[in-house]
């Protein structure tokens, strides 16, 4: 009798096992199969559109065609102004962290603090610098644009700067303080060099984070429907114009927003993977 | 042995910078001079550091101020007002605040199991040269950026809810007791659920990736020990993996309601941006961070203005909370395992 009762006890647990196995390998599927669904949407939407006309010529007005040039090179100079005003902040930050104050309070602080400004909302970004700069000059402008995105860049700079540092052996900074360098010497001469592909690769998850965004652009750079370089203007980006021309009306600018789209996707992936690539050479070696 | 110690350096130094004439005056100079760059180069980490206290309070202290106008007009009844009338100027965060959260709690309620199952599957079930790959996979989803999922959200994924989804929804639990009107009125598309799901797939890599790290950091004794006297896999990650990750899974939780909540892109073009609270789950509705998005650069007067900075103000403190206690989750997992 009781073996009876073990028996279908035993029967139970596996049969709640397989359902959980069944369970478990659907979840994957579904978060596998999002990822093929919306880049295959991307490519057999965007795909079609991409042509040299999108990098050399300007956005059109409705119902005509053009390409993504403007926005194209406006993305590309407020990233870089972004990284260059975000990235030595963010290493010195990061090295203040790692090789000055590695148990000390202000660290402890200021990592938890970076750690919320990593996940912050990054519209309310876009409101400070409306707040801070944009409403004080009186007018948006991409200089706006640029640093919003850098105030973007900081945190994910401070945070593997500090990691990367840290994986730095003691041994290094000994060696070189047994023949005398400098503190400062060490840090930039040696320490720097021992972690700069872990650096490069936060400044290149950086750049990933920042070249999809769109709400801190909203209210700070704008948008510019002509060609313009000047950061003291409006000036166009491609998360702008692709949010502009989706919600439009017109299914050429609808169409272009899809290009645009892939292209930011396209490149945000190479970035990420490259930064992983970099990443697991570093490891190796 | 002291003095040739420090003519190595002067000697370093000096050929570090390029100089040449190393005499004994111009040795004593550089070395002043390295002494004060060192010092220089300290304080500047230093400042750079509490730079970024400076920038969090900075955030705070602009938004405070940029929604004075509006607290001031509207008290605390700004945050339990339903109205939202620019052309009488008359605001109340309440229908951004509801959707908001409805949502956010949304998509919990679809990544968190699933973003569980995956971290089971890719800890306990996944053969060894498949896990890697399909971590980064489902990691590229939060590379993705948030305005890509809006376009697909708004031209792919809402009109399929449209025609599949929402109809059968209605058509079943529309007329359940109870719950019936979560699923009632006409299916649009766009409205709070869509936004949810897609805020679920997009904080499904967080859960997962948190989740996989803290299973994987449980002590193979304690799992050995459950499979040595039969457990089945289900039983080990139930009943002893899980508990013990218990406050890591929460700290990822959390961290993914913070992304959530304050999501902006994707949210904006799939909720319908309708001022109102709907019984109905499928009905437009709006939120904070999408309410902002939208009407900003269109917001006449400065008492506008200040509602939607009001507005983003509460996101912030929310957010700041939430992700807050993340940290603090986490933080204590980091320290029970190294």
């Amino acid at each position: 009798m009781s073996e009876i009762i073990l028996q279908s006890r035993y029967r139970r647990r596996r049969r709640r096992n397989a359902a959980a196995t069944v369970l478990a390998l659907a979840a994957t599927a579904v978060g596998l199969g999002w990822l093929v669904l919306i880049l295959g949407a991307l490519l057999w939407q965007g795909f079609s559109g991409l042509s040299l006309v999108v990098f050399t010529e300007m956005t059109p007005p409705p119902g005509s065609a053009g390409g993504l040039l403007n926005p194209i090179i406006g993305s590309l100079m407020l990233t870089a102004l972004a990284v260059l005003i975000g990235t030595p902040i963010g290493i010195l930050a990061g090295t203040y962290m790692a090789e000055y104050g590695r148990h000390d309070v202000l660290t402890t602080v200021v990592r938890f603090i970076n750690d919320i400004l990593l996940s912050a909302p990054s519209i309310v970004v876009g409101l400070f610098i409306y707040e801070v700069m944009v409403a004080p000059m009186g007018h948006f402008s991409g200089l706006a644009g640029g640093v919003a995105l850098a105030v973007l860049v900081i945190p994910v700079v401070v945070r593997t700067t500090e990691d990367m540092l840290t994986l730095v052996p003691n041994a290094l900074r000994e060696a070189a303080t047994s023949i005398g360098l400098p503190r400062s010497l060490t840090i930039t001469r040696i320490c720097y060099r021992a972690a700069r592909a872990g650096m490069l690769t936060g400044v290149l998850l950086a750049v990933a984070r920042i070249s999809g965004e769109t709400a801190p652009l909203l209210f700070t750079s704008l948008n510019n429907q002509f060609w313009s370089t000047n950061l003291n203007a409006p000036i166009s980006s491609l998360p702008v114009v692709i949010f502009q021309f989706a919600l439009s009306p017109y299914k050429d600018w609808q169409a272009l927003a899809w290009t645009g789209a892939l292209i930011i996707t396209m490149a945000v992936l190479a970035l990420s993977i490259t930064a992983r690539a970099l990443v697991a050479t570093g490891k190796q070696s | 042995m002291e003095s040739s110690r420090s003519q190595s350096v002067a000697d370093i130094a000096i050929h570090e910078r390029g100089l040449i004439a190393p005499a004994a005056g111009s040795r004593a100079k550089v070395l002043d001079r390295l002494r004060l760059g060192d010092t220089a180069f300290r304080q500047l980490t230093r400042a750079a550091a509490i730079g970024v206290l400076v920038l969090l309070s900075a955030v705070i202290f602009s938004l405070f101020r940029g929604s004075i106008p509006a607290l001031k007009t509207f008290g605390f009844g700004f945050l339990a007002s339903e109205r939202w009338n620019p052309v009488t100027e008359n605001f109340g965060a309440l229908p951004a605040i509801y959707g908001t959260v409805i949502t956010s709690f949304v998509a919990m309620l679809f990544a968190v199991p699933i973003g569980l199952m995956i971290a089971f599957f890719l800890t306990e079930l996944c053969p060894q040269w498949l896990r890697r790959p399909i971590g980064i996979a489902i990691e590229l989803l939060a590379g993705i950026p948030s305005i890509i999922y809006g376009i697909w959200g708004l031209f792919v994924f809402a009109p399929f809810l449209q025609e599949t989804l929402q109809p059968f929804l209605i058509g079943t639990l529309g007329n359940a007791p109870l719950i019936g009107p979560l699923f009632g009125g006409p299916p649009y598309g766009i409205g709070l659920l869509t936004a949810g799901l897609i805020l679920a797939i997009m904080v499904l890599p967080f859960i997962t990736s948190i989740s996989r790290d803290v299973f994987e950091a449980v002590p193979a004794v304690l799992k050995e020990a459950a499979y040595g006297i039969g457990c089945t896999k289900w039983e080990v990650v139930r009943n002893v993996v899980l508990p013990y990750a218990r406050v890591g899974v929460i700290g990822g939780i959390m961290l993914a309601l913070g992304r959530a909540l304050g999501e902006t892109m994707a949210v904006t073009f799939v909720i319908g941006n309708a001022h109102r609270i709907s019984a109905s789950l499928l009905a437009p509705g709006t939120t904070i961070s999408a309410t902002i998005a939208n009407e900003f650069t269109e917001a006449v007067g400065d008492l506008y203005t200040s509602a939607l900075i009001a507005l983003g103000l509460i996101l912030f403190v929310i957010t700041f909370i939430v992700l807050a206690i993340a940290r603090y989750l986490l933080l204590r997992i980091e320290r029970r395992i190294g």
